[in-house]
Protein backbone atom coordinates (compact mmCIF):
# COMPACT_ATOMS: atom_id res chain seq x y z
CA UNK A 1 0.00 0.00 0.00
CA UNK A 2 1.53 3.49 -1.12
CA UNK A 3 2.89 5.72 1.81
CA UNK A 4 0.44 8.49 1.60
CA UNK A 5 -2.50 5.49 1.36
CA UNK A 6 -1.40 3.90 4.40
CA UNK A 7 -0.89 7.40 6.27
CA UNK A 8 -3.97 8.56 5.60
CA UNK A 9 -6.16 5.35 6.39
CA UNK A 10 -4.33 5.47 9.57
CA UNK A 11 -5.12 8.92 10.94
CA UNK A 12 -8.60 7.77 9.89
CA UNK A 13 -8.06 5.21 13.20
CA UNK A 14 -6.87 7.98 15.96
CA UNK A 15 -10.12 9.06 17.09
CA UNK A 16 -10.91 5.57 18.01
CA UNK A 17 -7.33 4.92 19.37
CA UNK A 18 -7.66 7.85 21.70
CA UNK A 19 -10.99 6.97 23.09
CA UNK A 20 -9.13 3.63 24.56
CA UNK A 21 -6.00 5.33 25.29
CA UNK A 22 -7.63 8.00 27.33
CA UNK A 23 -10.02 5.43 28.98
CA UNK A 24 -7.00 3.60 30.30
CA UNK A 25 -4.62 5.89 31.43
CA UNK A 26 -6.88 9.06 32.06
CA UNK A 27 -4.65 11.72 31.14
CA UNK A 28 -5.12 13.65 27.63
CA UNK A 29 -1.47 14.70 27.35
CA UNK A 30 -0.57 11.21 27.97
CA UNK A 31 -2.98 9.50 25.95
CA UNK A 32 -2.39 11.46 22.64
CA UNK A 33 1.50 10.87 22.82
CA UNK A 34 0.82 7.26 22.91
CA UNK A 35 -1.54 7.21 20.25
CA UNK A 36 1.17 9.40 18.50
CA UNK A 37 3.71 6.87 19.08
CA UNK A 38 1.30 3.96 17.98
CA UNK A 39 0.71 5.55 14.71
CA UNK A 40 4.30 6.50 13.75
CA UNK A 41 5.24 2.79 14.73
CA UNK A 42 2.43 1.64 12.45
CA UNK A 43 3.68 3.59 10.10
CA UNK A 44 7.13 2.99 9.66
CA UNK A 45 7.11 -1.06 11.15
CA UNK A 46 6.14 -3.70 8.59
CA UNK A 47 3.86 -5.89 10.64
CA UNK A 48 0.70 -5.35 8.85
CA UNK A 49 -0.03 -8.58 7.07
CA UNK A 50 -3.03 -7.68 6.01
CA UNK A 51 -4.52 -11.35 7.43
CA UNK A 52 -6.24 -9.03 10.78
CA UNK A 53 -8.28 -5.95 10.14
CA UNK A 54 -6.19 -2.82 10.60
CA UNK A 55 -8.33 -1.69 13.38
CA UNK A 56 -7.58 -4.70 15.53
CA UNK A 57 -3.34 -4.98 14.11
CA UNK A 58 -3.67 -0.98 15.47
CA UNK A 59 -5.09 -1.78 18.81
CA UNK A 60 -2.53 -4.38 19.38
CA UNK A 61 0.48 -1.99 19.08
CA UNK A 62 -1.73 0.29 21.21
CA UNK A 63 -2.11 -1.63 24.23
CA UNK A 64 1.98 -2.54 23.85
CA UNK A 65 2.58 1.23 23.93
CA UNK A 66 0.02 1.70 26.93
CA UNK A 67 1.81 -1.05 28.99
CA UNK A 68 4.93 0.92 28.58
CA UNK A 69 3.54 4.05 29.48
CA UNK A 70 1.83 2.67 32.54
CA UNK A 71 5.45 1.02 33.70
CA UNK A 72 6.84 4.24 32.82
CA UNK A 73 4.27 6.23 35.29
CA UNK A 74 4.54 3.94 37.76
CA UNK A 75 8.58 4.32 37.98
CA UNK A 76 8.09 7.92 38.31
CA UNK A 77 7.10 9.63 42.01
CA UNK A 78 3.42 8.75 42.11
CA UNK A 79 1.45 11.81 41.31
CA UNK A 80 -1.87 9.33 41.42
CA UNK A 81 -3.61 12.35 42.50
CA UNK A 82 -5.37 12.06 38.83
CA UNK A 83 -6.87 8.37 39.57
CA UNK A 84 -8.20 9.65 42.36
CA UNK A 85 -8.66 7.76 45.95
CA UNK A 86 -8.44 3.76 45.11
CA UNK A 87 -10.01 2.75 48.29
CA UNK A 88 -13.24 4.36 47.66
CA UNK A 89 -13.21 1.88 44.65
CA UNK A 90 -12.58 -1.38 46.78
CA UNK A 91 -15.88 -1.77 48.83
CA UNK A 92 -17.84 -4.56 47.47
CA UNK A 93 -21.01 -3.68 50.06
CA UNK A 94 -22.18 -1.23 47.16
CA UNK A 95 -23.19 -3.39 45.16
CA UNK A 96 -25.03 -5.01 48.24
CA UNK A 97 -27.91 -2.56 47.00
CA UNK A 98 -28.65 -4.99 44.07
CA UNK A 99 -29.89 -7.74 46.29
CA UNK A 100 -31.96 -7.97 49.62
CA UNK A 101 -31.29 -8.91 52.62
CA UNK A 102 -31.40 -13.14 52.06
CA UNK A 103 -29.48 -12.22 49.31
CA UNK A 104 -31.92 -12.75 45.98
CA UNK A 105 -32.28 -10.15 43.74
CA UNK A 106 -33.66 -6.62 44.93
CA UNK A 107 -34.62 -6.11 40.71
CA UNK A 108 -33.78 -9.41 38.42
CA UNK A 109 -31.85 -9.21 35.16
CA UNK A 110 -34.26 -8.07 32.71
CA UNK A 111 -34.78 -10.57 29.58
CA UNK A 112 -32.56 -8.89 26.93
CA UNK A 113 -33.66 -11.90 24.34
CA UNK A 114 -31.11 -11.81 21.62
CA UNK A 115 -28.20 -9.20 22.56
CA UNK A 116 -25.36 -10.19 19.90
CA UNK A 117 -27.95 -8.73 17.54
CA UNK A 118 -26.81 -5.30 19.18
CA UNK A 119 -23.37 -5.75 18.56
CA UNK A 120 -23.42 -4.94 14.63
CA UNK A 121 -25.05 -1.78 15.48
CA UNK A 122 -23.07 1.32 16.37
CA UNK A 123 -25.47 3.20 18.44
CA UNK A 124 -24.85 0.18 20.74
CA UNK A 125 -20.94 0.38 20.18
CA UNK A 126 -21.77 4.01 21.29
CA UNK A 127 -23.77 3.33 24.60
CA UNK A 128 -20.94 0.81 25.66
CA UNK A 129 -18.82 3.88 25.24
CA UNK A 130 -21.06 5.99 27.49
CA UNK A 131 -21.13 3.58 30.14
CA UNK A 132 -17.62 2.39 30.25
CA UNK A 133 -16.69 6.55 31.20
CA UNK A 134 -19.49 6.46 33.76
CA UNK A 135 -16.90 3.22 35.41
CA UNK A 136 -14.53 5.34 38.33
CA UNK A 137 -11.02 5.51 37.07
CA UNK A 138 -8.86 2.67 38.94
CA UNK A 139 -12.16 0.52 38.20
CA UNK A 140 -11.82 1.05 34.47
CA UNK A 141 -7.93 0.84 33.98
CA UNK A 142 -8.45 -2.74 35.76
CA UNK A 143 -11.55 -3.86 33.58
CA UNK A 144 -9.81 -2.50 30.42
CA UNK A 145 -6.54 -3.97 31.27
CA UNK A 146 -8.58 -7.50 31.44
CA UNK A 147 -11.11 -7.44 29.27
CA UNK A 148 -9.41 -5.34 26.42
CA UNK A 149 -5.76 -5.81 27.08
CA UNK A 150 -6.61 -9.19 27.79
CA UNK A 151 -3.76 -9.41 30.77
CA UNK A 152 -4.09 -11.89 33.22
CA UNK A 153 -4.98 -11.16 36.77
CA UNK A 154 -1.67 -11.67 38.29
CA UNK A 155 0.05 -9.84 35.90
CA UNK A 156 -2.76 -6.99 36.55
CA UNK A 157 -2.25 -7.00 40.14
CA UNK A 158 1.55 -5.91 39.50
CA UNK A 159 0.71 -2.85 37.64
CA UNK A 160 -2.08 -1.49 39.72
CA UNK A 161 -0.34 -2.84 43.08
CA UNK A 162 -3.38 -3.91 44.41
CA UNK A 163 -4.19 -7.65 45.95
CA UNK A 164 -6.22 -10.57 43.98
CA UNK A 165 -8.98 -9.79 46.35
CA UNK A 166 -8.98 -5.84 45.42
CA UNK A 167 -8.93 -6.80 41.93
CA UNK A 168 -11.89 -9.07 42.17
CA UNK A 169 -13.95 -6.57 43.41
CA UNK A 170 -12.75 -4.13 41.22
CA UNK A 171 -13.79 -6.40 37.81
CA UNK A 172 -17.36 -7.37 39.78
CA UNK A 173 -18.14 -4.12 40.36
CA UNK A 174 -17.02 -2.89 36.97
CA UNK A 175 -19.44 -5.70 35.11
CA UNK A 176 -22.63 -4.85 37.56
CA UNK A 177 -22.33 -1.95 36.83
CA UNK A 178 -21.53 -1.69 33.11
CA UNK A 179 -24.51 -4.84 33.05
CA UNK A 180 -26.77 -2.73 34.66
CA UNK A 181 -25.84 0.89 32.30
CA UNK A 182 -26.45 -1.64 29.52
CA UNK A 183 -30.00 -2.90 30.55
CA UNK A 184 -30.58 0.97 31.58
CA UNK A 185 -29.92 2.31 28.46
CA UNK A 186 -30.20 -0.50 25.99
CA UNK A 187 -31.78 -3.45 26.43
CA UNK A 188 -35.06 -2.26 28.48
CA UNK A 189 -35.94 0.21 25.71
CA UNK A 190 -36.34 -2.47 23.25
CA UNK A 191 -39.41 -4.41 23.49
CA UNK A 192 -38.68 -8.64 24.05
CA UNK A 193 -41.15 -10.39 22.19
CA UNK A 194 -44.60 -9.95 21.33
CA UNK B 1 -39.46 -28.09 48.46
CA UNK B 2 -36.34 -28.98 46.62
CA UNK B 3 -36.07 -25.85 44.89
CA UNK B 4 -36.57 -24.11 48.23
CA UNK B 5 -33.56 -26.78 49.86
CA UNK B 6 -31.29 -25.77 47.44
CA UNK B 7 -31.82 -21.66 47.80
CA UNK B 8 -30.41 -22.83 51.04
CA UNK B 9 -26.88 -23.70 49.62
CA UNK B 10 -26.07 -20.19 48.12
CA UNK B 11 -27.86 -16.89 47.28
CA UNK B 12 -28.30 -15.02 44.38
CA UNK B 13 -25.84 -12.50 45.80
CA UNK B 14 -23.17 -14.91 46.55
CA UNK B 15 -23.42 -16.12 43.28
CA UNK B 16 -22.99 -13.05 41.06
CA UNK B 17 -19.62 -12.80 42.92
CA UNK B 18 -19.08 -15.92 41.82
CA UNK B 19 -20.05 -15.66 38.20
CA UNK B 20 -17.88 -12.66 38.00
CA UNK B 21 -14.90 -14.18 39.23
CA UNK B 22 -14.93 -17.40 37.30
CA UNK B 23 -14.07 -15.16 34.69
CA UNK B 24 -11.20 -14.59 35.80
CA UNK B 25 -9.90 -17.79 37.81
CA UNK B 26 -10.74 -21.17 38.31
CA UNK B 27 -13.23 -21.72 40.96
CA UNK B 28 -13.54 -24.94 43.42
CA UNK B 29 -15.15 -28.02 41.88
CA UNK B 30 -17.15 -27.29 45.38
CA UNK B 31 -18.31 -23.81 44.29
CA UNK B 32 -18.99 -24.78 41.30
CA UNK B 33 -21.76 -27.57 41.95
CA UNK B 34 -23.34 -24.69 44.19
CA UNK B 35 -23.12 -22.92 41.23
CA UNK B 36 -24.65 -25.10 39.05
CA UNK B 37 -27.30 -26.18 41.50
CA UNK B 38 -28.42 -22.65 41.50
CA UNK B 39 -28.29 -21.84 38.14
CA UNK B 40 -30.81 -24.59 37.16
CA UNK B 41 -33.55 -23.47 39.57
CA UNK B 42 -33.09 -19.30 39.03
CA UNK B 43 -33.56 -17.18 35.79
CA UNK B 44 -32.69 -14.54 37.29
CA UNK B 45 -29.22 -15.46 37.71
CA UNK B 46 -29.43 -17.72 34.69
CA UNK B 47 -29.61 -14.46 32.98
CA UNK B 48 -26.84 -12.81 34.73
CA UNK B 49 -24.32 -15.58 33.49
CA UNK B 50 -25.65 -14.78 30.05
CA UNK B 51 -25.22 -11.19 30.18
CA UNK B 52 -21.97 -11.64 31.87
CA UNK B 53 -20.64 -13.67 29.05
CA UNK B 54 -22.06 -11.46 26.64
CA UNK B 55 -20.21 -8.43 28.40
CA UNK B 56 -17.15 -9.80 27.43
CA UNK B 57 -18.06 -10.98 23.88
CA UNK B 58 -18.84 -6.76 23.78
CA UNK B 59 -15.70 -5.78 24.59
CA UNK B 60 -13.94 -7.48 22.35
CA UNK B 61 -15.99 -6.09 19.64
CA UNK B 62 -15.28 -2.43 20.65
CA UNK B 63 -11.69 -2.88 19.59
CA UNK B 64 -12.16 -4.83 16.55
Amino acid sequence: MPAADLSAELEAHRGYLLRVARLQLRDEALAEDVVQETLLAALSGSGFSGKSTLKTWLTGILKHKIVDAIRRKRREPVASAEFGDIEAELDIEDFDALFKANGAWEAPPADWGDPEEALNQRQFLDILDFCLQKLPPNTARAFMMREVMELETDEICKELAITANNLWVMLYRARMALRHCLEQNWFAQRTVGA
Amino acid sequence: MIRKALGHVISCREVSRLLSRSQDAAIPPWQRWRLRAHLAICDACARLERQLRFLRLAMRKYVQ
